[in-house]
């Protein structure tokens, strides 16, 4: 099985601690007759980086609503901290600590900003539905407590003016940065992003990659990410691995992704590999000489 | 409760018109024509912010509010009309009872389906029925053991003030009971997605409607009179009634949607997949509206038993299911102020001004004019006669802008706002 995906066996991706923190065994999606992911794995330690790239309808959003339950697996296993997570709600995957971002911006858009991110302390607010109608003493002081941390989170993202505001009436950049800070105020261990660089101009793809670096360190995040524009992903990953055809095709640093074949055939076609491949040989042949 | 200006003067004008109406009736000015038609109206309100709640904040599409309003009223009706007819407490003992006890086998049966995890929904359903079912058969016969004392105990009061209990318990169990049945309802059909969920809730409104039709055979309640309609229920609801059931709904209501549970029934309406990836139990939540909802459409049915003294089968015809969600579109979908609004103005309006303003002999025309009116109301205000605006107290209030407390808090403001001065 294993010998199908070339590069790296999974075995050696394991990090220092020896544990993975997400571990994707054999995992195949069938839509009917069309294999939209086949035999994927990946495993993934805490702490790291990784970027899932690959040319469009290469499976990787199929791989993410695996992950996070909206479709159910035809095969396989999704470990998340020795749980498997095939056979559960969306939901109850969100409470294990998985949180996600979507790649066209699925914020609760009538809504206001603080509200949003309010909705993601749901499972966290602790009062009852009595409390909540009767509006206790009991509500007023958690109501209190997760509206501060709601508007700490969003001071964070520098959305905090902007707390009244609706949701769907935000600048596009800043949707993106709501629906991150909303992700992470369900205080997630592993975020999800899947196409956060979407639609930006490069001025803001480089205040995201700060944003991605920063929320990692500062909320301990295990972060997988999808992406289309290479600069993001060589920028800021550890580790890339590389879908086509619902299959793994690649997998390995950034530098060692830029110079695979596979990969450029992928991306570009083979005639297009060629030519490429030629140009790199005739570079070097005039760097040797 | 902190109570601002604002808050103050809603609450001023609401108690105030509320007396004032109360006051005009015991003068005799109001007519009871015109107090029947408030009434309706309040009635009408607490239907169409249960509807609200389920269409407008959770975002099901549901014509199944009226078969509820038809359990309510019967459920009611029955209990007081053993009460001043019979003589005895035999709807309120069994009813009660049955309520109760189907209540505790929900809770243990849902208990039970979760621990068994991975049980397809139609076997779940099947075991709620199994479990409903010995709980109503548990039910009967306990509450007809316990009918002889709850008499001799309510017989001891004054019979006006035994009359009044009775009527609450009964309204009150009248919604329950619609309650109970939208949650074994709503089992099945709350997974459907919304089109589909329309028809079933409608299909539930004519299965009532052809249920009460047969009351008095199919059912066995003889009182009940089938398609001759039910006669003889006390009418008990008086204006201060409706109006207390009202304002305590709508405190009830706004509560819950300016809580973090509203916000959870909010989030479904917006966008379901990222109610999910937010950790919310998006199937839990749409059983919750439901079931509020429908205890509602209950409790406004109770009420509006005891507005005439009278039932029938029609007036919960399907073709009328369409009323509250008239209302609720007309009011602005999403605004707990909108609905009450309309709800009055359907009640008054309709049968009320327009009665006295069309001519003599063209009062059906107001079936004309109401509809025209509709159409170029949608057409010029889609989004309904309130849109989203509430009145102060309904309305939600936008906590303080934040303000960092610790050093470290206050010096990551500044780094962030450095930050992105660039932007």
């Amino acid at each position: 099985m294993l010998s199908t995906t070339p590069a790296h066996s999974p075995t050696q991706e394991i990090g220092q601690d020896g544990r993975a923190l997400l571990e994707i065994r054999g995992l195949t999606k069938e839509f009917g007759g069309l294999k939209a992911v086949n035999n994927f794995d990946i495993s993934i330690s805490r702490g790291e980086l990784i970027g899932l790239i690959g040319p469009n309808g290469a499976g990787k959003t199929t791989v993410f609503n695996l992950i996070t339950g909206i479709y159910v697996a035809t095969q396989g296993s999704i470990k998340y901290k020795d749980t498997e997570l095939i056979g559960l709600q969306p939901h109850e995957i969100t409470r294990l600590g998985i949180a996600r971002t979507f790649q066209n911006i699925r914020l609760f858009p009538t809504l206001t900003v603080l509200d949003n991110v309010r909705i993601a302390y749901h499972t966290h607010a602790g009062y009852s539905m009595f409390d909540a109608i009767t509006h206790s003493p009991h509500y007023q002081k958690a109501e209190k407590e997760l509206t501060e941390k709601a508007q700490e989170f969003l001071s964070v993202f520098n959305l905090h003016t902007r707390q009244g505001e609706i949701a769907k009436n935000l600048p596009y950049g800043e949707q993106r940065r709501l629906e991150i800070a909303r992700a992470l105020a369900a205080s997630p261990e592993l975020l999800l992003l899947d196409e956060p660089a979407a639609g930006m101009n490069p001025k803001e793809v480089a205040s995201l990659m700060d944003l991605i670096h920063f929320i990692r360190e500062r909320f301990n995040l295990t972060i997988l990410l999808i992406e289309h524009q290479m600069r993001v992903v060589m920028g800021i990953c550890e580790r890339i691995t590389v879908m086509d055809f619902g299959e793994v095709i690649a997998r390995g640093t950034p530098e060692e992704i830029q110079n695979n074949e596979k990969v450029i055939e992928a991306y570009l076609g083979r005639g297009a590999a060629a030519l490429s491949q030629k140009l790199q040989e005739k570079r070097s042949h005039v760097a040797g000489s | 409760m902190k109570l601002d200006r604002h808050t103050l003067g809603f609450w001023i004008v609401l108690i105030g018109l509320i007396v004032l109406i109360q006051i005009l009736v015991s003068l005799g000015i109001l007519s009871p024509f015109w107090e029947t038609l408030l009434k309706i109206g309040a009635v009408m309100s607490i239907v169409s912010l249960g509807l609200n709640l389920i269409y407008g904040f959770n975002g099901q599409f549901s014509l199944g509010q009226w078969g509820f309003y038809a359990i309510g009223a019967y459920a009611a009706a029955d209990v007081t009309y053993r009460w001043t007819q019979m003589n005895n407490a035999s709807g309120l003992m069994v009813l009660l009872l049955v309520v109760a006890l189907v209540g505790i086998a929900f809770f243990l049966t849902a208990k039970l389906v979760a621990r068994l995890r991975g049980l397809d929904p139609l076997s779940a359903f099947a075991l709620y029925i199994v479990a409903v079912l010995i709980a109503a058969v548990i039910g009967v016969q306990l509450g007809r053991v316990l009918i002889a004392p709850a008499t001799q105990i309510l017989s001891s009061l004054p019979p006006n003030l035994s009359l009044q209990i009775v009527y609450l318990i009964a309204v009150l169990l009248g919604g329950c009971l619609a309650a109970e049945v939208s949650y074994l309802f709503g089992l099945p059909v709350l997974t459907l997605g919304s089109d589909y969920f329309g028809i079933a809730t409608l299909g539930f409104t004519i299965i009532v409607k052809v249920l009460l039709d047969n009351s008095d055979t199919l059912l066995g309640f003889e009182e009940m009179k089938g398609a001759r309609g039910m006669v003889g229920i006390p009418k008990t609801t008086s204006w201060l009634w409706v109006a207390l059931f009202l304002i305590i709904v709508i405190i009830l209501l706004r509560n819950l949607l300016h809580s973090s549970h509203g916000r959870a029934i909010i989030s479904v309406r917006e966008d379901e997949i990222a109610a999910k990836a937010m950790g919310i139990d998006v199937a839990q939540q749409k059983t919750i509206a439901f079931v509020l909802g429908s205890f509602l459409a209950g409790l406004a049915g109770g009420l509006y038993a005891h507005i005439n003294g009278f039932l029938h089968p029609n007036t919960f015809n399907f073709i009328k299911s369409f009323d509250p969600m008239i209302i609720v579109v007309f009011g602005g979908l999403g605004s707990v102020s909108g609905t009450i609004m309309a709800a009055f103005t359907w009640a008054l309006v309709l049968e009320g001004f327009l009665r006295i303003l069309l001519p003599a002999g063209f009062e059906t025309w107001r079936f004309v004019v109401y509809p025209l009116f509709l159409l170029v109301m949608m057409l010029l205000r889609p989004q309904g006669l309130f849109g989203g605006f509430e009145f102060p107290y309904l309305r939600q209030v936008l906590p303080k802008p934040y303000t960092p407390k610790t050093e470290e808090q206050l010096s990551l403001v500044h780094a962030i706002e450095e930050a992105s001065e660039g932007d």
